[in-house]
């Protein structure tokens, strides 16, 4: 045996320990990987591949390229300074013709209504004269049939959509467009309609979270300072609401706050406003503000009790006989101690808020709907699919970003539920 | 929170004036449950309260919306109370085994990547339900499941499972492994001391997560609007059509049924959670 070995530690089986604990480590690692993996991999199939799906879907925009691929290529060479040549016109009848035997029109003309109103009808009109057409002189049989064939903008916006991958959705959710010569240019007066609902959901979020924050921190206190067999009576105040169903409370908010409401009714009983103005609490900002605000604030009261509950009394009392004013005491003593819990109670609100969907969609009106609103409408009523891929996109990466910033502060080990 | 007889004026202004907000704001969370609750005992049509119910006549009092919501043909509340029970109960198996399973593995200090997995795992907890729905519904459709009974109840696994990770993994925090190595030394095998020894102890976190995972399923609107078809009625859809078209006394008596649920989730909730810690050695303060 030389020196070295010597130092060496064996098993039983005559394996250096080392490698031995090296060997069984890896196992363990395995071990515990196997037991996470059923439900990663469930999770990466079902919600993290489609959620990446999603992304690729805002900025995919093959469907021109497709459904007129000889149109595609040959306006590529066309710089757009003048009307495109007779034989851009006869490649774009070819394609038009094949799209409407394959009963396809109908998507080119919604796409390019996207990028210019108008084209919708305009592609409509010459779908049906398509069979009437002659061969030769396509521009000019084209331009007979509708003057906007001649009108250069048209088919500008015809290969300002052919790209095969866009960010004109992303554009398009702060109201902005590219110009024909690629400049980013801000949307006409009356088409600007996202903007101020990303402002809106900002607010409301803010708004909400701060709110919350006033509200939750004074019963906190009370609940983390009561004894515990007053205080785990009140908590149910604060876990009732927190179990009950979403639809319930706003349920319960659309009673209270109609204009023939339970508030409204209880106002006018007491002659604070006459029968003729009952408050318009519904329907609006209004409605959506406060029925959030009440549905979000177990999510402040929970984190901030728990943080309030592991500050000793014994740190305030400590305070006062230092000479500490009550409020001097609070102001260097306790309110420092619940910054974490103040952290982590309003992040989590704000990441709710901002993706809330159905107590805005119920109470909100047309004037308190959220960004979350917008995306339901494009998915479900316009079927721009792109658009709300776009605008879910951005929503996410907001919300990512705040989670990223959670658990940095608080740490996702240390959620606590209930 | 007893005041000493010697404080200053002003300190105790400052002290009733913060009871008397901190009683606002507890009515402020409560009341608006409560306020259901008559109503839908109305024996009007009507969404308020009248001067019968007022003065407290009995003539004003009914139970004509409760025999509505189990009996009415326009409201089919029977069949949307069954497709949610199904719906949940399904889900909430998937997402206790998946979850249970991940959070085994996630509270082992062997666990690689910890953090990452951890983050991945909890990320339908985070992303807004628009999101998931959406991202939700292209898939399913793809893959031809779409108003398909086990479409849903994928997508709620899904949203499910977060709430097991997190409860389990802070159940098996304070666990103690010492218990697994004596069972090992004694000669039990590995899933011998799952069953007999490790289950037993932490039952409590995962009926409480399967509890949660339950109620996730029970109460979401969002994604099943995208994934249900006509025939997948659920509770949730019946109310928020009946809430988007009117605010109809036979919702109410819904919503009734469901906050008696939420109170008795709530008790078994608390009973778990006492049962937990007394059996993990944690005395209750």
């Amino acid at each position: 045996m030389n020196a070295n070995a010597q130092n060496k530690i064996y098993t039983t089986d005559g394996i250096p320990l080392e490698i031995s604990l090296k060997k069984v480590e890896r196992r363990n690692k395995i071990k515990a990987f196997l037991l996470a993996a059923p439900l990663l991999i469930f999770l990466l199939v079902i919600y993290i591949f489609p959620i990446l799906n999603l992304l690729t879907r805002s900025v995919d925009n093959r469907l021109l390229s497709e459904l007129l691929p000889r149109t595609y290529i040959a306006l590529q060479d066309w710089d757009g300074s003048e009307l495109p040549s007779e034989e851009i016109y006869k490649t774009f009848f070819i394609d038009l013709d094949i799209a409407h035997k394959a009963k396809v029109s109908g998507k080119v003309s919604t796409r390019l209504n996207y990028t210019k109103n108008g084209y919708k009808s305009l592609l409509n009109k010459t779908r049906r004269s398509l069979k009437n057409f002659e061969d030769g002189n396509y521009k000019e049989q084209f331009i007979k049939l509708h003057k906007k064939w001649a009108d250069l903008e048209y088919w500008q916006a015809m290969k300002q959509s052919m790209p095969k991958f866009s960010v004109d959705k992303y554009l398009n959710s702060f109201d902005l467009e590219t110009s024909f010569d690629g400049k980013i240019v801000q949307k006409p007066e009356d088409r600007r309609v996202h903007r101020i609902l990303w402002l809106r959901t900002l607010y409301v979020a803010l708004g909400v979270t701060i709110c919350c924050l006033f509200l939750a921190y004074p019963i906190s206190h009370l609940l983390a300072t009561l004894p515990l067999r007053y205080s785990n009576l009140l908590m149910i105040c604060v876990l009732l609401p927190f179990w009950t169903s979403l639809l319930v409370r706003t349920s319960s908010w659309m009673i209270l706050l109609q204009s023939q409401g339970v508030i409204n009714d209880v106002l006018v009983y007491f002659n604070f406003i006459g029968d003729k103005n009952r408050l318009e609490l519904m329907y609006n900002m209004n409605g959506t503000f406060i029925a959030m605000t009440q549905i979000l604030l177990p999510f402040m009261v929970l984190p901030l009790y728990s943080v309030m509950k592991n500050i000793s009394p014994s740190l305030m009392r400590a305070g006062s006989s230092l000479g500490g004013t009550p409020f001097v005491s609070f102001r260097k003593i306790y309110f420092p101690l619940t910054l974490p819990g103040i952290g982590a109670g309003s992040l989590l609100v704000f990441i709710l808020a901002i993706g809330y969907y159905i107590t805005p969609a119920l109470v909100g009106g047309a004037s308190g709907i959220l960004i979350s609103n917008k995306i339901a409408y494009h998915m479900k009523e316009t079927l721009d699919w792109a658009m709300a891929s776009a605008m879910g996109s951005i929503l996410l990466v907001s919300v990512l970003l705040i989670y990223w910033v959670y658990n940095k502060i608080v740490g996702i080990d240390n959620i606590k539920l209930g | 929170m007893a005041l000493h007889s010697h404080t200053e004026l002003r300190y105790r202004i400052w002290h009733y004036a913060y009871l008397l907000i901190c009683t606002a704001v507890f009515v402020f969370l409560i009341a608006p449950l409560f306020v259901i609750i008559p109503l839908s005992f109305n024996a009007e049509q009507y969404i308020h309260f009248s001067d019968d119910m007022l003065s407290l006549k009995p003539e004003a009092f009914s139970l004509r919306w409760y025999e509505d919501m189990v009996y009415g043909t326009k409201n089919p509340w029977g069949l949307a109370v069954r497709n949610s029970l199904m719906i949940a109960f399904f889900s909430t198996i998937g997402a206790t085994i998946l979850g249970t399973l991940a959070a085994l593995g996630l509270s082992s200090r062997f666990m690689p990547y910890k953090a990452l997995v951890m983050s991945v795992l909890i990320s339908p907890m985070v992303v807004p339900l628009i999101i998931s729905g959406s991202a939700i519904f292209f898939f399913i459709a793809k893959i031809g499941l779409a108003s398909t009974f086990p479409g849903i109840i994928l997508a709620h696994i899904v949203l499910g499972t977060p709430f097991v990770v997190i409860i389990v993994t802070a159940t098996l925090t304070g666990f103690d492994h010492s218990i697994t190595r004596a069972a090992t030394s004694l000669g039990s095998t590995p899933v011998n001391t799952f069953f007999k020894v490790i289950l037993p102890l932490i039952l409590p976190g995962i009926i409480s997560g399967a509890l949660f995972a339950f109620v996730t399923s029970f109460d979401e609107v969002v994604v099943v609007l995208f994934l249900a078809g006509p025939g997948q009625t659920t509770i949730p859809i019946q109310m928020w059509t009946g809430l988007r078209e009117q605010l109809s006394p036979t919702i109410l008596a819904v919503a009734t049924c469901l906050i008696m649920v939420s109170i008795i989730v709530l008790v078994l909730i608390e009973l778990l959670r006492r049962r937990s810690e007394r059996l993990r050695g944690i005395s209750l303060s």
